[in-house]
């Protein structure tokens, strides 16, 4: 009951002292940055996710807490009443900090190989040690892992599931060759109901069909908004940067299903059609627009925009943070467990290679790039693996430049940042 | 002659440095082992390509340490090696830059562009540096391997491409009786054998392949590229100075270039 208080009253003064804290950190704008003017947004951005950590805080015990992998069916969970967690936006922090080296080395000690994803060190790592930028993570009641991003996340689940001693629930999607067939399709959404029944257990209640059409419907709207906010740089210049689009997200992936989450968007996304209507970009001078693909390197995010910025190049669309605009927008309030079953499934990485070149096809055309850079993540292997030949087909098909960038998403220790500017800095001048 | 323009390239095992004149012809040229403190090294060669008098001259500078050239545009050794090359053939190819700790495939199109590169990542596997520690354990002088290697009868399998392995896999064989020029022959092939599968990418369609950089000055190392790519590899030349000849010709300014 207190503890339920605490929670509540938490989530009261969260934004306040979130804002609080964002305005103890403005810096005055450098005349010389290679940047446009800074996204007023952002200090919303931060205050909403230090609201989000920061009620997690007090959520254990309060209401039931899931630990919940990116590409997990959260709309069932938001109608029970649980926080979500993400170990991996949480470990995304870790990795913009340069904390993962420490928190991997605990996993390590404990036996864990280097060679499994940074993500999954980072987030073991925390749970051995306690440690953590956010405070305190909230310990989960359940855990939830959906197959969709990779068979990491089975095993990861699995030591945590061990660890906290608390059901692990997965949700198992089919590797889409082409189209999910609709056996596929029923196997999942089996699960969803599955799902239900466990997750209903640990919240004491069952899930309210209005409740789940309801949440089901933010999802899709947020993954719509998210998807204006990245249309928003098919104009030249693009109004933001790929660096800023990786950091905003954030509520997409932690928050979705919530209004805050598209309240959020819906004022970036004015932002950035105001900056489009005055000419305003993501640099102060846009001239060769590329196309990421994989996740970020957390931890090199700044001297890799730096870099570009300074010779005019911009990545003006990622695979990754346009992952989180397609699939999402497809669940359905009128069917909320087939559309997610039918969403979830076909995310990007549960697809085969020729869905993967004909996604990078089409966004390279739809924003109109010159050129490609493609990492290589040696933490996320079903995202790098066919890259070779992704990109020499984008370069034959397309006839653009295309880098293979070597480095890891949130391990510095993966990476040789010399060779990668190096490289970086060849693949620029050819531009010339 | 004056010299229009000067070029550096602070490698990671020899720095080089050349003077060009106006038609981007080598005036004069200095080659030292890299030294750790870059800056008094570089200076000291540059005045010695540059010469007595004259005004300032613009200064290209390329290779690892480019950017602790004073008063030099530092630009990646990728552009160099194609920039020069292109101005030694004035064709299109592939140009394989074998360098003291790298080697560079590099796609030259038909106005001598970049169009598409790879590299051996973080690994000296397949580079000068191995050849460099293995003849070194083998007491085969530099300037005696080709003509060991070509003595060969039959090249001795060496299987390791990583440098450590490799030096304990070579005395092992020394110590198992197989003959010196076999195992010469077969290291070159190993090394050969691992820069052609870094060219295949790049290099598929190219017409003809050139070589620029230290390695190149190593008939061997020529001799089993070729075997191992199936075509003949033409050695640019001073291939050791093609990087500095790049940069100095991308510094060259434009006027005197069209001239």
């Amino acid at each position: 009951m207190i503890r339920r208080a605490r929670y509540h009253a938490a989530r009261l003064v969260a934004p306040w002292l979130a804002a609080l804290q964002g305005r103890r950190r403005r810096r005055p704008p450098n005349p010389h940055s290679p940047f446009g003017p800074p996204l007023e947004a952002t200090r919303k951005l931060k205050e909403l996710m230090t609201a989000h950590y920061f009620e997690g805080r007090h959520a254990q015990g309060a209401v039931p807490v899931a630990w919940v992998t990116s590409g997990f069916p959260v709309e069932v969970l938001r109608p029970l009443g649980f926080f979500a967690l993400y170990p991996e936006n949480h470990a995304a922090i870790c990795g913009a900090q340069r904390l993962v080296a420490g928190l991997s080395d605990a996993a390590e000690a404990e036996g864990f190989s280097r060679d499994l994803c940074s993500y999954a060190r980072t987030d073991l790592g925390c749970a051995l040690t306690g440690r953590t930028p956010v405070g305190r993570l909230p310990r989960p009641d359940l855990l939830c892992a959906c197959t969709n991003i990779c068979q990491t996340v089975l095993y990861w689940y699995r030591s945590l599931a061990e660890r906290f001693r608390v059901p692990l629930v997965l949700v198992d999607t089919p590797y889409v060759y082409g189209e999910a067939p609709a056996h596929h399709l029923r196997y999942v959404r089996d699960q969803l109901d599955e799902l239900m029944e466990v997750a209903g257990t640990i919240a004491r209640r069952r899930v309210d069909p209005e409740e789940l059409a309801r949440v089901t419907r933010l999802a899709a709207e947020g993954s719509r908004l998210w998807g204006e906010c990245l249309d928003q740089s098919r104009n030249r210049p693009a109004p933001w940067t790929g660096i800023d689009g990786f950091f905003h997200m954030a509520p997409i992936v932690s928050l979705r299903g919530t209004e805050a989450c598209n309240a959020y968007y819906r004022l970036l996304r004015d932002e950035l059609a105001d900056r489009v209507r005055r000419g305003v970009g993501g640099l102060r001078q846009e001239r060769h627009r590329l196309l990421w693909d994989n996740l970020p390197i957390w931890f090199w995010v700044r001297p890799l925009a730096t870099l570009l910025a300074e010779r005019g190049f911009n990545f003006v669309c990622t695979s990754y943070t346009s992952a989180w605009a397609e699939a999402g927008r497809r669940v359905d309030p009128a069917d909320p467990l087939g559309s997610a079953a039918f969403a979830y499934t076909h995310v990007i990485l549960n697809q085969d290679l020729r869905n993967r070149l004909g996604i990078l096809r089409r966004l390279a055309q739809e924003y109109r790039v010159d050129g490609a850079v493609l990492h290589s993540d040696r933490s996320c292997k079903p995202y790098s693996i066919g890259q070779v030949d992704l990109r020499e087909r984008l370069a034959a098909e397309l006839g653009i430049r295309v880098l293979l960038l070597e480095a890891d998403h949130s391990d510095p220790r993966a990476f040789a940042a010399d060779q990668g500017e190096n490289r970086l800095t060849a693949f620029m001048e050819g531009f010339a | 002659m004056m010299a229009a323009a000067l070029g550096v390239d602070v490698g990671s095992t020899t720095c080089k440095a050349v003077a060009i004149d106006a038609a981007g012809r080598i005036l004069a040229r200095a080659v030292e082992p890299v030294d750790p403190r870059i800056e008094p090294q570089v200076e000291r060669l540059l005045a010695e390509v540059r010469g007595p008098g004259g005004g300032a001259l613009p200064v290209g500078a390329t290779g690892y340490g480019r950017k602790r050239v004073p008063g030099g545009r530092a630009i990646t050794e990728i552009t160099c090696h194609g920039r020069g090359a292109f101005a030694c053939t004035g064709r299109p190819g592939l140009l394989l830059d074998l360098g003291g700790q790298d080697s560079k495939a590099i796609r030259l199109g038909p106005g001598g562009q970049v169009l598409d590169f790879a590299m051996n990542d973080k690994c000296a596997a397949g580079t000068g540096r191995f050849l460099e520690v293995i003849l070194g354990r083998l007491r085969v002088p530099l300037a005696e391997v080709a003509a060991l290697a070509a003595s060969a009868e039959a090249a001795v399998a060496v299987s390791s491409t990583c440098t450590v392995f490799a030096e304990s896999e070579v005395i092992s064989l020394v110590a198992s009786g197989a003959p010196l020029p076999g195992i010469v022959r077969g290291l070159h092939l190993s090394l050969a054998s691992r820069i052609a599968s870094l060219a295949r990418g790049p290099g598929a369609a190219a017409a003809e392949v050139f070589a620029s950089g230290g390695v190149a000055l190593n008939a061997a190392m020529i001799a089993a590229l070729g075997e191992q790519l199936g075509r003949t590899v033409q050695v640019l030349p001073e291939p050791q100075l093609v990087g500095a000849l790049g940069a100095a010709l991308a510094v060259l300014p434009a006027p005197a270039l069209n001239a």
